[in-house]
Protein backbone atom coordinates (compact mmCIF):
# COMPACT_ATOMS: atom_id res chain seq x y z
CA UNK A 1 0.00 0.00 0.00
CA UNK A 2 2.77 2.35 0.97
CA UNK A 3 4.74 1.39 -2.10
CA UNK A 4 1.86 2.18 -4.44
CA UNK A 5 1.42 5.64 -2.96
CA UNK A 6 5.09 6.38 -3.57
CA UNK A 7 4.82 5.23 -7.16
CA UNK A 8 1.69 7.31 -7.67
CA UNK A 9 3.48 10.38 -6.40
CA UNK A 10 6.55 9.73 -8.52
CA UNK A 11 4.57 9.35 -11.73
CA UNK A 12 2.53 12.53 -11.36
CA UNK A 13 5.55 14.71 -12.16
CA UNK A 14 4.71 16.73 -15.22
CA UNK A 15 7.32 17.18 -17.92
CA UNK A 16 6.93 19.73 -20.71
CA UNK A 17 7.82 18.09 -24.02
CA UNK A 18 7.16 20.97 -26.39
CA UNK A 19 6.35 24.68 -26.15
CA UNK A 20 4.69 26.97 -28.63
CA UNK A 21 2.99 30.33 -28.34
CA UNK A 22 0.56 32.44 -30.27
CA UNK A 23 -0.44 36.09 -30.06
CA UNK A 24 -4.19 36.68 -30.17
CA UNK A 25 -5.03 40.20 -31.26
CA UNK A 26 -8.06 39.97 -33.51
CA UNK A 27 -11.14 37.85 -33.99
CA UNK A 28 -9.51 36.42 -37.16
CA UNK A 29 -6.86 34.76 -34.96
CA UNK A 30 -9.42 32.43 -33.36
CA UNK A 31 -9.68 29.82 -36.12
CA UNK A 32 -5.89 29.57 -36.81
CA UNK A 33 -5.35 29.22 -33.06
CA UNK A 34 -7.90 26.41 -32.87
CA UNK A 35 -6.19 24.70 -35.79
CA UNK A 36 -2.81 24.96 -34.04
CA UNK A 37 -4.24 23.37 -30.87
CA UNK A 38 -5.80 20.65 -33.00
CA UNK A 39 -2.44 19.88 -34.66
CA UNK A 40 -0.84 19.21 -31.28
CA UNK A 41 -3.81 17.20 -30.03
CA UNK A 42 -3.69 15.02 -33.15
CA UNK A 43 0.08 14.65 -32.81
CA UNK A 44 -0.22 13.10 -29.33
CA UNK A 45 -3.06 10.83 -30.50
CA UNK A 46 -5.84 12.43 -28.45
CA UNK A 47 -9.28 10.89 -29.03
CA UNK A 48 -11.69 12.81 -31.23
CA UNK A 49 -14.02 13.50 -28.31
CA UNK A 50 -11.25 14.92 -26.13
CA UNK A 51 -9.93 16.94 -29.06
CA UNK A 52 -13.39 18.41 -29.55
CA UNK A 53 -13.70 19.26 -25.84
CA UNK A 54 -10.22 20.79 -25.74
CA UNK A 55 -10.66 22.90 -28.85
CA UNK A 56 -14.16 24.05 -27.91
CA UNK A 57 -12.95 25.08 -24.45
CA UNK A 58 -9.91 26.78 -25.99
CA UNK A 59 -12.21 28.63 -28.34
CA UNK A 60 -14.32 29.91 -25.42
CA UNK A 61 -11.25 31.10 -23.52
CA UNK A 62 -9.68 32.78 -26.51
CA UNK A 63 -12.95 34.62 -27.19
CA UNK A 64 -13.07 35.76 -23.55
CA UNK A 65 -9.52 37.00 -23.90
CA UNK A 66 -10.43 39.04 -26.99
CA UNK A 67 -13.64 40.36 -25.55
CA UNK A 68 -12.62 41.28 -22.03
CA UNK A 69 -8.81 41.37 -22.14
CA UNK A 70 -8.36 43.02 -25.56
CA UNK A 71 -6.36 40.02 -26.72
CA UNK A 72 -3.24 38.45 -25.30
CA UNK A 73 -0.91 35.53 -25.60
CA UNK A 74 -1.49 31.79 -25.42
CA UNK A 75 1.19 29.23 -24.58
CA UNK A 76 0.56 25.77 -26.00
CA UNK A 77 2.50 23.00 -24.26
CA UNK A 78 2.68 19.28 -24.84
CA UNK A 79 2.97 17.54 -21.47
CA UNK A 80 3.70 14.12 -20.12
CA UNK A 81 2.91 12.90 -16.62
CA UNK A 82 4.69 9.59 -17.18
CA UNK A 83 1.48 7.66 -17.85
CA UNK A 84 0.04 9.72 -20.66
CA UNK A 85 0.52 12.90 -22.58
CA UNK A 86 -1.68 15.95 -22.68
CA UNK A 87 -1.98 19.55 -23.76
CA UNK A 88 -1.65 22.56 -21.49
CA UNK A 89 -2.88 25.95 -22.64
CA UNK A 90 -2.03 29.14 -20.77
CA UNK A 91 -4.07 32.20 -21.70
CA UNK A 92 -2.51 35.47 -20.55
CA UNK A 93 -4.05 38.90 -21.01
CA UNK A 94 -3.33 42.37 -19.67
CA UNK A 95 -6.99 43.30 -19.50
CA UNK A 96 -8.99 44.78 -16.63
CA UNK A 97 -8.95 41.54 -14.65
CA UNK A 98 -11.88 39.86 -12.89
CA UNK A 99 -13.02 41.38 -9.58
CA UNK A 100 -14.98 38.36 -8.35
CA UNK A 101 -13.74 35.05 -9.76
CA UNK A 102 -16.32 32.98 -7.87
CA UNK A 103 -19.07 34.99 -9.52
CA UNK A 104 -17.43 34.70 -12.96
CA UNK A 105 -17.30 30.92 -12.54
CA UNK A 106 -21.09 30.67 -12.10
CA UNK A 107 -23.20 29.44 -15.00
CA UNK A 108 -25.09 32.30 -16.57
CA UNK A 109 -23.08 35.14 -15.07
CA UNK A 110 -21.92 37.65 -17.64
CA UNK A 111 -20.91 41.28 -17.84
CA UNK A 112 -21.17 41.18 -21.62
CA UNK A 113 -23.89 40.20 -24.04
CA UNK A 114 -22.97 36.52 -24.05
CA UNK A 115 -24.65 33.69 -22.21
CA UNK A 116 -22.03 33.49 -19.48
CA UNK A 117 -21.07 29.89 -20.24
CA UNK A 118 -17.44 30.50 -21.17
CA UNK A 119 -15.63 29.95 -17.88
CA UNK A 120 -17.84 27.39 -16.06
CA UNK A 121 -18.52 25.49 -19.29
CA UNK A 122 -14.84 25.33 -20.14
CA UNK A 123 -13.98 24.04 -16.68
CA UNK A 124 -16.34 21.12 -17.29
CA UNK A 125 -14.64 20.31 -20.59
CA UNK A 126 -11.09 20.27 -19.20
CA UNK A 127 -9.26 17.98 -16.77
CA UNK A 128 -7.58 20.83 -14.97
CA UNK A 129 -8.60 24.45 -14.81
CA UNK A 130 -6.95 27.29 -12.97
CA UNK A 131 -7.62 31.01 -13.06
CA UNK A 132 -5.63 33.84 -11.55
CA UNK A 133 -6.74 37.42 -11.98
CA UNK A 134 -5.72 40.78 -10.63
CA UNK A 135 -7.88 43.84 -11.17
CA UNK A 136 -6.08 46.33 -13.39
CA UNK A 137 -3.33 43.86 -14.29
CA UNK A 138 -4.89 41.01 -16.20
CA UNK A 139 -6.01 37.41 -16.12
CA UNK A 140 -4.22 34.10 -16.62
CA UNK A 141 -6.22 30.95 -17.26
CA UNK A 142 -4.41 27.60 -17.34
CA UNK A 143 -6.10 24.43 -18.57
CA UNK A 144 -4.92 20.85 -19.11
CA UNK A 145 -6.57 18.14 -21.19
CA UNK A 146 -5.03 14.69 -20.96
CA UNK A 147 -5.04 12.40 -23.95
CA UNK A 148 -7.44 9.94 -22.31
CA UNK A 149 -8.66 12.22 -19.55
CA UNK B 1 -45.96 23.80 -49.57
CA UNK B 2 -43.21 26.32 -50.20
CA UNK B 3 -39.51 25.76 -50.52
CA UNK B 4 -36.74 24.63 -48.21
CA UNK B 5 -33.34 26.28 -48.01
CA UNK B 6 -30.41 23.93 -47.58
CA UNK B 7 -27.20 25.40 -46.15
CA UNK B 8 -24.14 23.23 -45.86
CA UNK B 9 -21.39 24.64 -43.67
CA UNK B 10 -18.15 23.26 -45.06
CA UNK B 11 -15.56 24.96 -42.87
CA UNK B 12 -15.13 26.20 -39.33
CA UNK B 13 -16.60 29.67 -39.66
CA UNK B 14 -14.90 32.90 -38.71
CA UNK B 15 -17.12 35.07 -36.53
CA UNK B 16 -17.78 37.61 -39.26
CA UNK B 17 -18.66 34.83 -41.69
CA UNK B 18 -21.08 33.31 -39.20
CA UNK B 19 -22.77 36.65 -38.64
CA UNK B 20 -23.04 37.17 -42.40
CA UNK B 21 -24.59 33.72 -42.74
CA UNK B 22 -27.20 34.68 -40.15
CA UNK B 23 -28.20 37.83 -42.04
CA UNK B 24 -28.02 36.22 -45.51
CA UNK B 25 -30.17 33.29 -44.44
CA UNK B 26 -32.94 35.42 -43.02
CA UNK B 27 -32.92 37.49 -46.22
CA UNK B 28 -33.05 34.31 -48.31
CA UNK B 29 -36.05 33.04 -46.33
CA UNK B 30 -37.92 36.13 -47.43
CA UNK B 31 -36.61 36.13 -51.00
CA UNK B 32 -37.24 32.42 -51.67
CA UNK B 33 -40.48 32.41 -49.71
CA UNK B 34 -39.04 29.45 -47.80
CA UNK B 35 -41.03 27.50 -45.21
CA UNK B 36 -38.02 25.61 -43.91
CA UNK B 37 -34.27 25.99 -43.41
CA UNK B 38 -31.93 23.00 -43.20
CA UNK B 39 -28.46 23.68 -41.84
CA UNK B 40 -26.05 20.82 -42.46
CA UNK B 41 -23.25 20.94 -39.87
CA UNK B 42 -21.78 17.50 -40.60
CA UNK B 43 -18.48 19.07 -41.68
CA UNK B 44 -18.25 21.32 -38.61
CA UNK B 45 -15.87 19.96 -35.99
CA UNK B 46 -16.28 22.73 -33.40
CA UNK B 47 -19.44 24.46 -32.20
CA UNK B 48 -18.63 26.83 -29.36
CA UNK B 49 -21.07 29.14 -27.57
CA UNK B 50 -20.69 31.79 -30.27
CA UNK B 51 -21.58 29.39 -33.09
CA UNK B 52 -24.34 27.90 -30.94
CA UNK B 53 -25.80 31.34 -30.46
CA UNK B 54 -25.72 31.95 -34.23
CA UNK B 55 -27.64 28.70 -34.82
CA UNK B 56 -30.18 29.66 -32.17
CA UNK B 57 -30.54 33.14 -33.68
CA UNK B 58 -31.13 31.74 -37.15
CA UNK B 59 -33.85 29.48 -35.75
CA UNK B 60 -35.61 32.29 -33.86
CA UNK B 61 -35.34 34.75 -36.74
CA UNK B 62 -36.64 32.21 -39.26
CA UNK B 63 -39.49 31.36 -36.90
CA UNK B 64 -40.59 34.99 -36.90
CA UNK B 65 -40.45 34.81 -40.71
CA UNK B 66 -42.74 31.73 -40.52
CA UNK B 67 -40.01 29.21 -41.39
CA UNK B 68 -38.79 26.27 -39.31
CA UNK B 69 -35.08 25.54 -38.87
CA UNK B 70 -33.54 22.09 -38.56
CA UNK B 71 -29.86 21.57 -37.80
CA UNK B 72 -28.75 18.27 -39.31
CA UNK B 73 -25.76 15.94 -39.22
CA UNK B 74 -24.14 17.03 -35.98
CA UNK B 75 -21.07 14.97 -35.11
CA UNK B 76 -21.47 12.95 -31.87
CA UNK B 77 -18.38 14.53 -30.28
CA UNK B 78 -19.82 17.99 -30.98
CA UNK B 79 -23.16 17.05 -29.40
CA UNK B 80 -21.46 15.72 -26.24
CA UNK B 81 -19.28 18.81 -25.99
CA UNK B 82 -22.22 21.19 -26.44
CA UNK B 83 -24.17 19.61 -23.61
CA UNK B 84 -21.17 19.58 -21.28
CA UNK B 85 -20.49 23.19 -22.14
CA UNK B 86 -24.06 23.91 -21.04
CA UNK B 87 -25.48 24.78 -24.45
CA UNK B 88 -28.17 22.22 -25.33
CA UNK B 89 -29.41 24.28 -28.35
CA UNK B 90 -32.90 24.71 -26.97
CA UNK B 91 -35.49 25.79 -29.51
CA UNK B 92 -33.56 24.37 -32.45
CA UNK B 93 -34.90 21.25 -34.17
CA UNK B 94 -32.24 18.68 -35.00
CA UNK B 95 -32.15 15.61 -37.22
CA UNK B 96 -29.60 12.93 -37.95
CA UNK B 97 -29.15 13.76 -41.64
CA UNK B 98 -30.54 15.85 -44.48
CA UNK B 99 -33.25 13.33 -45.48
CA UNK B 100 -34.53 13.01 -41.91
CA UNK B 101 -34.36 16.77 -41.53
CA UNK B 102 -36.41 17.17 -44.69
CA UNK B 103 -39.03 14.73 -43.37
CA UNK B 104 -39.17 16.60 -40.07
CA UNK B 105 -39.72 19.90 -41.89
CA UNK B 106 -42.46 18.38 -44.04
CA UNK B 107 -44.33 16.98 -41.04
CA UNK B 108 -43.96 20.25 -39.11
CA UNK B 109 -45.32 22.28 -41.99
CA UNK B 110 -48.10 19.78 -42.75
CA UNK B 111 -49.09 19.88 -39.07
CA UNK B 112 -49.35 23.65 -39.24
CA UNK B 113 -51.45 23.38 -42.39
CA UNK B 114 -53.68 20.71 -40.75
CA UNK B 115 -54.23 23.02 -37.77
CA UNK B 116 -55.41 25.73 -40.15
CA UNK B 117 -57.77 23.26 -41.88
CA UNK B 118 -59.22 22.27 -38.52
CA UNK B 119 -60.14 25.83 -37.76
CA UNK B 120 -61.86 26.16 -41.12
CA UNK B 121 -63.87 22.94 -40.78
CA UNK B 122 -64.86 23.98 -37.26
CA UNK B 123 -66.26 27.14 -38.73
CA UNK B 124 -68.21 25.14 -41.33
CA UNK B 125 -69.71 22.89 -38.67
CA UNK B 126 -70.77 25.89 -36.72
CA UNK B 127 -72.52 27.35 -39.69
CA UNK B 128 -74.42 24.15 -40.58
CA UNK B 129 -75.72 23.74 -37.03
Amino acid sequence: MRLTTTIMRATTTIIVLNKDSMIIAREQDVVPFRNRVKEYAVKIGMSLLNQTKLITGASELVRNMLKYGKGGKVLIEVLSNGRESGIRLIFQDQGPGIADIDQAMQDGFTTGRSMGLGLPGTRRLMNEFNIISEVGKGTTVTVIKWKNG
Amino acid sequence: MGQFLLVTIQVDLYDQLAENLEADLVNMVKKANARGVLIDVSAVSIIDSFMGRILGNIASMSKIMDAETVVVGMQPAVAITLVELGLPLKGVYTALNVEKGMELLKTRILLDAADDDDYESDDDDYRTE
